[in-house]
């Protein structure tokens, strides 16, 4: 990996500064415990791929000054550092417990005023949701703000990676945000591979493509069904619901498992899909047709958009800054896709259908983005299928990955998942995960939740939280 | 508009459990075991990375002096699916067959069944139909995630699909604890979850009924062993044998990791090394100076969250439903088996055809 080591944390602050003013994405900042210090290393998303910057905390150093003040990004990154070890970043705004779950749950209130009141929102809320607690600080209608306590489902999945073997890390990786496994299943495959310095076969890297696709069309047939019946369409959220439904059931199908688990393995996949490349394409015709029809017409649903129009706004320049990820960062206009950018698996030769920009920054534009993406997909789906019947004869599913039992090393892994690029940076040593670190898309933009409350009241909530369509789990790890 | 729309595909529910339905039949379960008694057992306890493998060997008392065998049992509420056990072994485990994975007692889970006293079945199968016997056609269900992956509360919601449709079963969802008959349990526990576990699960008037859905809410899956969860939702008390004993699991003595990565060279590198934190901040639970063993990560942290929950306390479980995830009418049949609904015993729902299960009373079929 493209690792520079730095002298000091200021040092490190300012290099990292600079670069992403020179244009480059933060993509996370994550800590290592080393015998030497605490290891900060920044990761910096750009067209030539990932590039990391490290300083080390000396053993002993209590506190740094904080990253925050001058990257708005690391606001959540430094508090998780402060959770898991103990250090003070001196100067950051709101050290609150992020990821840990803290031995008082008392609420915090940032609002005072006349009739000002907070509405604990969970973590056992109405209906089936992942146990998140949203803090809504109100004075009776509108949201003045909204504060996030996601440590309830904190399962440790860090520290477990490291009790775990190369080859077997990437069961647990289809399990840090269920909803994407097979994106996390790549982004942690991708790094591993790295390490071996070998890519997948292109049979396996089409079936990659296929799986990604098929559950980004699923993931956003849940945002739209959600939004659905958050505006009460009965009949539409039952459609949406029945093309997730069959979204899933082709997806197991293929392999046996609705979430397309158990198919990404370090060095390509283990096995072809089950059913032939003839009736994958009829298939995909068949959901294309139905899906683009009621989409079409949801999009013609005027109170339907009524509710979504101007509701939960991101500022375009608020997302560049942040560097906000997936189709909340491309419905303000940040565009930052992995599979265009950094290429991956079967995208390189493939490459990504042209897609119109958005600039709204509201709800309405980010499912107009997540319609465009679903397009994309198909589009990507039956050119990787077409290509599958003609390569699938051809060649191994798994680069040999034999030296996988003396794999030393270290190195950064992405995919683009629904929710937006996830990235994992993974060091093994003679085969055996020594350290691993997942950054799902959904930590990096949930915490934009704080800021797109403008004008919005109680009612708004349910609307704006889909149309981030993130997965708390994924959040807490 | 939206009407036509409605009736544009006619009727795209499911008759189950009236009628057999493909998807559910031909559902890929946990894995199983085809050949209890396999000649060779050389790393068969290695294969599975949530150790729910375990061989033994017992000593047999022959005319012509003693044999040893070697028996395979697989805990099915360990299985995560991953495969790799029927892929090395495929003449000793296969995939099990069938939706209908989930079984009244934690035992129930293993195969080869551990041959269990009729009376005792009967007893747990009698205690929840004195308790369900009240709730007839009107059920009301709440779910808690105590940190599941996400993918459990998909497949809870698209019981609310047309396809499932729940309501056609006399089967809602209700939003207050209060109102609810059957708390739907997933994840593997997370310390954080326990206490609003615990409250939701006070909060139901009886009679109640819990159902632990997937391996995560079984047994902790892969996600455990880990300092954050319980290995999952019965509580460290009853997953380990602490309740009344029959609901425990019988083997549950095997290692919970692959023994050839358990001595990890990692915990050297997390070892004492990182920075001392700040005095002020120790009320968080992160310990101060004085103890050179917080290691800034894992077992100091551990012991600081680990005391806020007084007690890693779960809810008591009565149906134990395995599966990474698993698939909604998985969830459908551990309802209906919950409720003592299986029409014509259950059979349809999918049990038929397996293979390697010796014993059947373990499981209402």
């Amino acid at each position: 990996m493209t690792a520079a080591a730095l002298t000091g944390v200021p040092a490190l602050w300012d290099a990292l500064t600079s670069e992403v003013t020179a244009g480059r994405r933060f993509a996370g900042l994550f800590g290592t415990p080393r015998p030497e210090g605490l290891l900060l290393s920044a990761h910096l998303a750009g067209d030539d791929g990932v590039r990391t910057l490290e300083a080390v905390l000396p053993a002993g150093a209590a506190s740094y000054p904080a990253l925050t003040p001058r990257l708005g990004a690391a606001f959540w990154y430094e508090r998780e550092i402060h959770d898991v070890f103990g250090v003070v970043p001196a100067g950051h705004p709101r050290l609150a417990p992020l990821i840990l779950p803290p031995d008082e749950h008392a609420a915090p209130r940032h609002v005072t005023g006349h009739g000002m009141f907070t509405i604990p929102h969970g973590p056992v809320r109405s209906g089936v949701f992942e146990s998140i607690e949203y803090l809504v600080e109100t004075p009776g209608e509108d949201i003045p703000h909204v504060s996030l306590r996601v440590f309830y489902k904190h399962r440790g999945i860090e520290k477990r990676f490291g009790q775990l073997t190369a080859a077997d890390g990437v069961l647990l990786a289809e399990r840090a945000e269920g909803i994407a496994s097979v994106a996390h299943a790549l982004a942690y495959c991708h790094a591993i591979e790295r390490i071996a310095g070998v890519s997948a076969p292109w049979p396996a890297a089409l079936v990659r493509v296929l799986h990604a696709e098929l559950e980004r069309i699923a993931n956003h047939l849940d945002v739209a069904a959600r939004l659905a019946d958050a505006a009460g369409l009965a009949v539409a959220t039952a459609r949406f619901g029945w093309h997730k439904e069959r979204a899933l059931r082709l997806v197991s199908r293929l392999c046996g498992s609705r979430f397309g688990r158990g198919v990404v393995v370090p060095g390509g996949v283990s096995a072809l899909p089950l059913l032939g490349p003839a009736g994958i394409l009829d298939e995909l015709s068949q959901a294309e047709k139905a899906i683009t029809a009621d989409a079409t017409a949801l999009m013609g649903t005027a109170s339907f958009l009524d509710r979504l129009r101007r509701t939960g706004p991101l500022r375009p320049g608020r997302a560049r800054e942040h560097g906000a990820l997936g189709p909340v960062g491309k419905g303000s206009g940040f565009t930052d896709d992995a599979r265009g950018a950094r290429p991956y698996d079967a995208y390189s030769a493939l490459g990504l259908p042209p897609a119109r920009p958005h600039t709204g920054g509201d709800a309405l534009a980010r499912l107009r983005v997540r319609w465009d993406e679903v397009r994309q997909s198909f589009q990507l789906l039956r050119q990787a299928t077409g290509e599958l019947g003609e390569a699938a004869a051809a060649g191994p599913l798994r680069a040999d990955l034999t030296e996988t039992h003396g794999l030393t090393g270290r190195a950064v892994g992405w995919a683009e998942a629904p929710q937006g690029e996830v990235l994992y940076d993974a060091a093994t040593e003679a085969g055996r995960i020594t350290r691993c670190r997942p950054r799902s898309a959904s930590f990096h933009n949930l915490v934009l939740f704080h800021e797109v409350f403008a004008g919005d009241i109680l009612t708004d909530f349910p609307f704006i939280e889909a149309s981030f369509g993130l997965s708390v789990a994924g959040v807490a790890l | 508009m939206w009407v036509l729309r409605g009736l544009r595909n006619g009727v795209v529910t499911t008759r189950w459990p009236k009628r057999p339905d493909p998807y559910a039949d031909n559902w890929r379960g946990p894995a199983t075991v085809r050949d209890p008694r396999p000649t060779n057992t050389d790393g068969l306890d290695q294969i599975c990375p949530t150790g729910a493998i375990t061989t033994e060997t017992a000593k047999t008392a022959r005319p012509n002096g003693s044999v040893m065998t070697a028996s395979v049992r697989l805990d099915q509420g360990r299985c995560i699916l991953c495969g790799h056990c029927v892929a090395a072994r495929p003449d000793v485990f296969a995939w099990s067959a069938g939706a209908a994975a989930a079984a009244l007692t934690r035992g129930g889970l293993v195969v080869p069944l551990i041959p269990e006293t009729d009376e005792n079945l009967a007893s747990v199968r009698r205690g929840l139909r004195e308790r369900t016997a009240a709730l007839r056609r009107s059920v009301h269900l709440r779910h808690v995630d105590a940190g599941s992956d996400g993918t459990e509360e998909w497949e809870i919601l698209a019981l609310l699909n047309p396809v499932y449709d729940v309501h056609r079963l006399g089967i809602f969802f209700t939003a207050s604890p209060r109102h609810a008959d059957v708390l739907l349990v997933t994840g593997a526990g997370a310390k954080g979850m326990t206490e609003p576990l615990r409250r939701t699960y006070d909060a139901m008037p009886h009679p109640k009924v819990v159902i632990a859905v997937g391996t995560d809410a079984v047994s902790g899956g892969l996600v455990s062993p880990s300092y954050a969860t319980t290995g999952g939702v019965g509580g460290t008390a009853q997953s380990v044998g602490g309740r009344s004993g029959d609901r425990s699991p019988p083997v549950v003595s095997d290692p919970r990791i692959h023994p050839a990565v358990s001595a990890t060279p990692e915990e050297g590198a997390f070892s004492p090394s990182s920075p001392t934190p700040n005095p002020e901040i120790s009320g968080f639970g992160r310990g101060g100076e004085a103890d050179p063993e917080i290691s800034g990560f894992g077992e100091g942290v551990c012991g600081g969250v680990g005391e806020s929950v007084p007690e890693a306390r779960g809810v008591p479980v009565d149906v134990w439903l395995p599966g990474s995830p698993p698939s909604p009418f998985g969830i459908l049949h551990a309802l209906l088996l919950a409720l003592g609904r299986l029409p014509g015993g259950g059979v349809s729902a999918g049990r038929t055809g397996r293979e390697g299960r010796t014993v059947s009373e373990g499981r209402e079929r």
